[in-house]
């Protein structure tokens, strides 16, 4: 098992707290099924013909390195731990990852969850054997409305752990007014509403969900983008992959994790989004 | 915010994402600070295809770095230049916009950067 961040410097009163849908997602990002695709599709494995036909610059040997994203990081519990655990889950350290959360306070929690994270990893590399880095490289987070800041066709890799509990209403968005500074003291109030952003989804518990899916054939890169999105079994996910299926042809979306199994549904489980190519369909059939 | 971030963002504005005015950013009064960094060749080398080299030109000039050549090093060349890594390293990962502003060129918003954290969230009439 790969260690999990240290989330002890987060003020947890308003950033939402890592629970059982935060770890799904970890063992998930790390397990052999899905480190085994993120390594094909960008690990140092990957044929140049592959990497030259995604980005048709890229030099003969090397691999672009992947641009990880995760909205909604919370804690940054998550990103930190792709991050500081690059080299087992993508199969390289040549990995840049980044959050973007309405939170400021999460933005700042991540910032130094994934700066704690990678320290501790090269710290307990070192200790043993003197070796190069295991993490990849965290850029930044950004307060901003889901995938809003990001250029088209730039994410890799997107990573969701959206508000996803049904609500009757969803919490008002915040604007550019909101947590302008983290030095202005919040109230309880302001406490509630900010973790009530992290949980409430509305109908379904899918208002959020549902414009973070629509975003995705914009937001991700052509050919090797792809997304991790967590759903609750309120959450309908069987028409959520119709959904994405019915993007186009070569659209899929399987679930590749899950826990809490009650009455033989899945209580949380965790889907992975993703297009095939023609070329890579025939060598997989 | 590290100037390499600033290669993967744009303006939020749902209008502007199809206009090429709306990317790079254009920082403005920008305060930097510099961090001490390991340099790592091989990160930098498996980045740079992912680079947009004309927008991060605009970027290094607006900041006050000098010019970029015009077109990105291949490879070999970077793999030969040990100070053009240096200098990359220092202007992708080592440096930081601390306090400013992002401007789009195309809508004209102003992003605010306080305390490293660029604020993407839009006011209520632009959402």
């Amino acid at each position: 098992m790969l260690p999990t961040p240290d989330t002890s410097h987060v003020a947890f009163e308003r950033v939402y707290e890592p629970a059982e849908d935060s770890y799904l997602l970890l063992d998930t990002l790390s397990s052999e099924s899905e480190t085994a695709f993120l390594r094909s599709r960008f690990g140092r494995s990957s044929t140049d013909a592959a990497a030259a036909t995604t980005t048709p610059t890229s030099a003969a040997g090397t691999v672009p390195a992947p641009f990880v994203v995760e909205i909604g990081p919370g804690s940054g519990v998550v990103i930190g731990f792709v991050n500081a655990h690059a080299t087992h889950i993508f199969g390289t350290p040549s990995v840049l990852t980044a959050a973007i959360d309405v939170n400021r306070h999460a933005c700042a929690a991540t910032q130094e969850t994934a700066r704690k994270a990678a320290a501790d990893v090269s710290q307990a590399a070192t200790a043993t054997t003197p070796s190069p880095s295991q993490s990849g490289t965290f850029l930044d987070a950004v307060q901003g409305d889901l995938t809003a800041p990001l250029r088209p066709g730039s994410v890799d890799v997107l990573i969701f752990n959206p508000p996803y509990v049904p609500t009757e209403e969803l919490p008002r968005q915040p604007t550019a007014t909101d947590m302008v500074t983290s030095e202005t003291a919040p109230t309880f109030q302001d406490d509630s509403y900010l973790l009530s952003l992290s949980y409430a989804g509305g109908v379904d518990g899918m208002e959020i969900t549902d414009l973070l899916i629509g975003r995705l054939p914009e937001v991700l890169a052509p050919h090797r983008g792809c997304a991790y999105v967590l759903l609750c079994a309120q959450n309908k996910p069987e028409a959520v992959k119709q959904r994405i299926r019915a993007f186009g042809p070569q659209w899929r979306a399987e679930t590749v994790g899950s826990s809490g199994k009650q009455a033989g549904w899945e209580k949380l489980q965790i889907v992975r989004i993703w297009r095939e190519d023609e070329e890579q369909q025939q060598e997989s059939s | 915010m590290k100037v390499l971030s600033l290669n993967f963002l744009t303006c939020a504005v749902k209008a502007c994402k199809s206009t090429s005015n709306s990317y790079p950013l254009h920082p403005k009064d920008a305060e930097l600070v510099e961090d001490d960094l390991e340099l790592n060749s091989e990160l930098l080398l498996n980045i740079m295809p992912r680079i947009d080299w004309p927008a991060l030109s605009t970027t290094a000039t607006e900041l006050g770095f000098p010019s970029l050549p015009a077109q990105p090093p291949t490879k070999e060349e970077l793999e030969a230049d040990a100070k053009m890594l240096q200098d990359l390293h220092h202007l992708l990962m080592e440096t930081q916009m601390m306090e400013g502003k992002l401007v789009c060129g195309n809508c004209g918003h102003e992003y605010a950067v306080r305390e490293g954290i660029a604020n993407f969230l839009l006011p209520a009439h632009l959402v």
